[in-house]
């Protein structure tokens, strides 16, 4: 019984966490058409910053706002002088967002050195949450309860503001949004900066306690992929939905058949695929 | 007339014969110098370690001024990027491009042994830091010396330690599902049982694994832990452990990558407490550890762990075997036997000696992480003599069984 709780509350934390990851992805790949193979770099780079911050004695949300602004214009800065000079050429940009992943991995390398660190929990988010003899870190419930209200924010975003709605039109037809007047390349230096700002932010929201190394990058990033696939690209409840179902199915999978560990998340994303390629939200691409 | 380069050869060898003759300095000080060849990992998610070995190599040679025996050293540097093709890529680099004397590493086991035939083919000695058994066990190569640890070394330690002095009597294993682990919690698992206590849980999370939580849920009501990670994943581990709320009410003991010392800085409260088994003490209190402390403290700010460790002492070997071959240090074949026979008393990790396939025999610490002054320390606890890679098994009986891998020898213990 308590077995099953503790994988359930976790399942919640890490599905918040996800969503956070998983969210910018999803919204550059449905509008730019690119897997970016930067976000893990991006996701890394924000658990970083928010360390070196953190160990600097700024408080625990500072250092999350800094790393998140810092991230965003990262993202923003990338867009503009580097993806913009190869528009409309998908290949190549998911070629150069790989060729940064590698760069970003080693410059952290040298920043950073190889150790591996792991902050402290901020102290007022410390306690521990006992429900019957089980115990719960406040800390995870906290990373759902903010993936909550970035998932509500950019629901309002793109659901209710007149940039949402540009945005939309641009992932449904960029071609005819630019028709209509929408200036469509900056709404793909606004995306590519937003999505950098959300994974930079769920980066420094998890590095308490997935901690931060070399590598961190290439784990988070088929994380990233595989919840955008199961979703559906471009579609924020489909990333939402993607992230607390891939959430169940790690911690449930893992514990359940320990000897599928290594495909257990790879399984429903091949039989999506096969059975609703566009995934579970996404709409079907002409 | 045409001069033959062999005459010229010959000249001057004569010439060089006369200057020792008549007493002048000995001309092997103006001699090619000695090359060290190091396969280390400077990019990627091993570069933590391969970063500690270059720099455990770097102080050594420091130290000594970049001469040992009299001779000139010079350290080529080679990153593998930490896989075996990476590996064979530069181990041929150095081997047929520089031609160095001898190799200093690999760090992980599957680069180890992607690179032994080729070294051994090569005739270039080795001396390795990875943990790969087999390498001087069943299929020892008289090429390759390893003054760091088996894997089952340390955790064969432990696993005795675990029963006969914590009396525990179940306990759960948990380690990275790779060789290296394989073979440390085979081992840990060998000599636990056969002391008494019950192996009840073994759980392989993969190498890469983004949350230890569901793991540590299936542990259930063990009296113990011990966990084989390595890496960066200690950290991940011990976190999940300590949040889970089982620190302090099941004890964790680890093995000796699971706790190094150059790692404490990365750790936490979460880590107090934890009894670890491992080959190398930054507190041990010899006069070369000292020196090597203070040096990796002062040249790089760090405390050093046994990745960088492994390589200062391995920088002694070669330094003994020099001294003992002299003039002859150039000859590989001479330079591997002289390995083999090296033996050290004193070593930032204690004395040191060879058995005949190439594998350390020295000791073997026990230690508690304490809290100090707000820094983790590794207080030693106890200390074991003269452990061998054979541990108190009948070195015969050991090799004619199957090398250590998940399920040899087979857990008879388990539950559910």
């Amino acid at each position: 019984m308590s077995l099953w709780l503790t994988l359930a509350v976790n399942s919640i934390a890490l599905g918040g966490l996800l969503f956070l990851l998983s969210s910018g992805f999803s919204l550059i790949f449905g509008l730019m058409r690119i897997p970016n193979l930067m976000h893990g770099s991006f996701f890394m780079l924000g658990a970083y910053l928010g360390v070196t911050l953190l160990a600097r004695g700024l408080n625990f949300w500072v250092a999350a706002l800094l790393s998140t602004l810092a991230l965003a214009l990262i993202g923003g800065l990338i867009e503009r002088v580097l993806l913009r000079r190869l528009a409309g050429d998908p290949l190549p940009q998911v070629l150069l967002t790989l060729g940064g992943a590698f760069i970003v991995a080693d410059l952290c390398l040298m920043l950073w050195t190889g150790d591996p660190w792991q902050p402290g929990t901020p102290e007022h988010l410390r306690g521990v949450v006992e429900v019957g003899g089980l115990y719960f870190p406040l800390f995870r419930l906290v990373i759902v309860a903010v993936g909550l209200v970035v998932a509500i924010a950019l629901w309002l975003l793109v659901d209710w503001t007149r940039l949402g709605a540009k945005i939309r039109a641009g992932v449904d037809d960029a071609a005819i949004a630019r028709v209509v007047g929408i200036k469509v390349s900056q709404l793909f230096t606004l995306v590519f900066a937003l999505g950098a700002a959300l994974a930079g932010f769920g980066g420094v929201m998890g590095a308490p306690y997935l901690s931060v190394y070399p590598g961190l990058d290439f784990e988070m990033l088929p994380l990233a992929l595989i919840v955008v696939i199961l979703g559906g690209t471009g579609s924020l409840l489909g990333a939402l939905v993607g992230s607390f179902l891939i959430g169940f199915l790690y911690n449930f999978g893992q514990a359940l058949f320990p000897d599928l560990a290594y495909v257990i998340l790879f399984l429903p994303m091949l039989v999506i695929l096969v059975l609703r390629p566009q995934g579970l939200f996404g709409k079907v691409v002409p | 007339m045409t001069i033959k380069r062999r005459t010229v050869l010959a000249g001057m060898l004569a010439s060089g014969a006369g200057a020792v003759a008549v007493g002048m300095p000995v001309a092997r000080a103006q001699s090619a110098p000695f090359k060290i060849g190091l396969l280390t990992v400077k990019t990627g998610p091993l570069a933590q370690g391969g970063i500690q070995m270059e720099q455990g190599i770097a102080a050594f040679l420091k130290e000594k001024n970049n001469t040992l025996a009299g001779r000139k050293v010079e350290l080529l540097v080679a990153d593998t990027g930490g896989n075996p093709a990476g590996a064979k890529t530069k181990a041929q680099e150095v081997i047929e491009r520089d031609k160095v004397n001898v190799i200093l590493g690999p760090l992980a086991a599957f680069e180890l042994l992607a690179i032994t035939d080729y070294v051994r083919d090569n005739a270039t000695p080795l001396i390795s830091l990875a943990a790969a058994e087999d390498v001087t066990q069943r299929k020892a190569n008289p090429f390759v010396i390893r003054p760091s640890a088996t894997s089952g070394q340390c955790s064969h330690v432990m696993g005795d330690y675990a029963a006969k002095d914590l009396n525990l009597k179940r306990v759960a294993t948990i380690s990275d599902d790779f060789a290296f682990g394989h073979e440390q919690i085979s081992a840990f698992q060998r000599a636990y049982e056969d002391a008494g206590g019950k192996v009840v849980k073994k759980l392989w999370p993969p190498l890469v694994t983004p949350d230890y939580t569901p793991f540590i849920a299936q542990i259930g009501k063990v009296d113990g832990v011990f966990h084989g990670f390595a890496g960066s994943n200690p950290v991940k581990f011990m976190r999940s452990y300590a949040d889970l709320g089982l620190k302090g009410k099941v004890p964790l003991l680890a093995g000796w990558t699971g706790m190094d010392d150059a790692l404490l800085k990365s750790l936490g409260d979460e880590a107090v407490g934890v009894l670890s088994a491992a080959y190398y003490s930054a507190t041990a209190d010899t006069p070369s550890n000292r020196r090597f402390v203070a040096a990796m403290q002062k040249d790089y700010g760090v405390l050093p762990g046994g990745y960088s460790a492994g390589m200062y002492v391995a920088g002694q070997c070669v330094e003994a075997a020099m001294q003992e071959l002299d003039s002859k240090a150039d000859d590989r074949k001479a330079l591997a036997e002289a390995l083999h026979r090296v033996a050290l008393t004193d070593t930032p990790r204690g004395a040191v000696k060879f058995d005949q396939y190439g594998n350390v025999v020295g000791e073997v610490f026990i230690r508690r992480c304490d809290k100090k002054d707000g820094q983790l320390v590794n207080t030693v606890i106890k200390t074991y003599q003269n452990v061998s890679q054979f541990w108190s098994y009948n070195e015969r009986e050991f090799l004619a069984n199957p090398v250590y891998t998940r399920d040899y020898p087979p857990a008879k213990n388990l539950e559910n």
